[in-house]
């Protein structure tokens, strides 16, 4: 067993070891700061796959975005000392045996599979993908690209829009006041002239 | 890199998948079940990147599905963590089990 074969089984325990634990830990923060850990372990393997720039986004949004946003929500929805409930028992030992026996049936179809790894060296590099992602020709991704970029914009839209919290009903009612008022000293203004006619 | 056999680097994937799903079975938090979901997408992220460089070399279709799949992850999650901030304004708890005025 090569030196490398050795890094990868010890990335891949890293990754299920700590991707288990976040997901049986009772403790929220807990699970999230492992979560954290298995993110970067899969930068990692990519690493170890020789895809620099994958292992690079991965850690850029993952790690330094979505992780940074869940451990935002988790300070700002829970006391993070506090266990969360227990489960109940069947609930567990029901999912457990689901997740086994879908995993067992999986991975024997894949191992049954005869994959025949070609020899050739994976070229990738960042030019390449580029220019593949920008070109419109056969094989280019400038359609999916440009749908992305809607995508992001209607999600940053949708965000701003979930999280004003009825601002609009009450500056609305405010408006509402404020020409109410704008009213009412008008007619005290007119009053006066009423009378003295 | 090569007397790993792909196999095993599609164990990893497919055991990353089954955790998250046990994770999404048993939890009843919302924060944790989209903890959940990130792993599985993480999962099928590793699974693109191996068939990508294994099998076909000279192609580079896996890395765009995983770029793509990287950033919608982060957008679905940045709405997800907007709906359950307003629903914990509104609830004052993020449990699925009490959030169940739509369900019907």
């Amino acid at each position: 067993m090569s030196a490398s074969a050795i890094i990868f089984y010890l990335i891949s325990a890293f990754i299920l070891g700590t991707g288990l634990f976040a997901m049986t830990t009772r403790k929220i923060f807990r699970s999230a700061i492992w979560l954290l850990f298995s993110l970067i372990g899969i930068a990692a393997l990519y690493f170890w796959l020789q895809v620099e720039f994958i292992a690079a986004v991965q850690i850029i949004v993952y790690v330094g975005g979505i992780v940074v946003l869940i451990i935002f929500s988790i300070f700002l929805t829970q006391q993070s000392g506090n266990e969360m409930p227990k489960q109940p028992l069947k609930r567990v030992i029901a999912s457990a045996l689901a997740v086994v026996l879908g995993f067992g049936l999986t991975f024997l179809q894949i191992w049954k599979y005869d994959f025949r790894p070609t020899t050739k060296s994976f070229d990738w590099t960042v030019a390449k993908i580029g220019s593949q992602m920008m070109s419109t020709g056969n094989g280019g991704y400038a359609l999916p690209f440009e749908v992305v970029s809607m995508l992001l914009l209607a999600a940053m839209v949708g965000c701003i829009v979930i999280a004003m919290k009825a601002a609009p009903a009450s500056s609305t009612k405010k408006a509402q006041e404020k020409e109410s008022s704008i009213e009412k000293t008008k007619i005290e203004i007119t009053e006066p002239e009423i009378s003295e006619a | 890199m090569s007397d790993v056999p792909i196999s095993h680097i599609l164990f990893v994937s497919t055991a990353l998948f089954f955790i998250g799903m046990y994770g999404l079975f048993t939890r009843r938090n919302m924060v944790t079940m989209l903890m959940a979901i990130e792993l599985i997408l993480n999962s099928v992220n590793i699974n693109f990147v191996v068939f990508n460089k294994y099998l076909y070399p000279d192609k580079l279709d896996g890395i765009f599905f995983t770029i793509f799949i990287i950033t919608i992850a982060a957008a679905e999650a940045a709405v997800a963590i907007a709906i359950i901030i307003n629903l914990y304004r509104s609830h004052r708890s993020i449990d699925v089990e009490n959030a169940s005025e739509m369900k019907w």
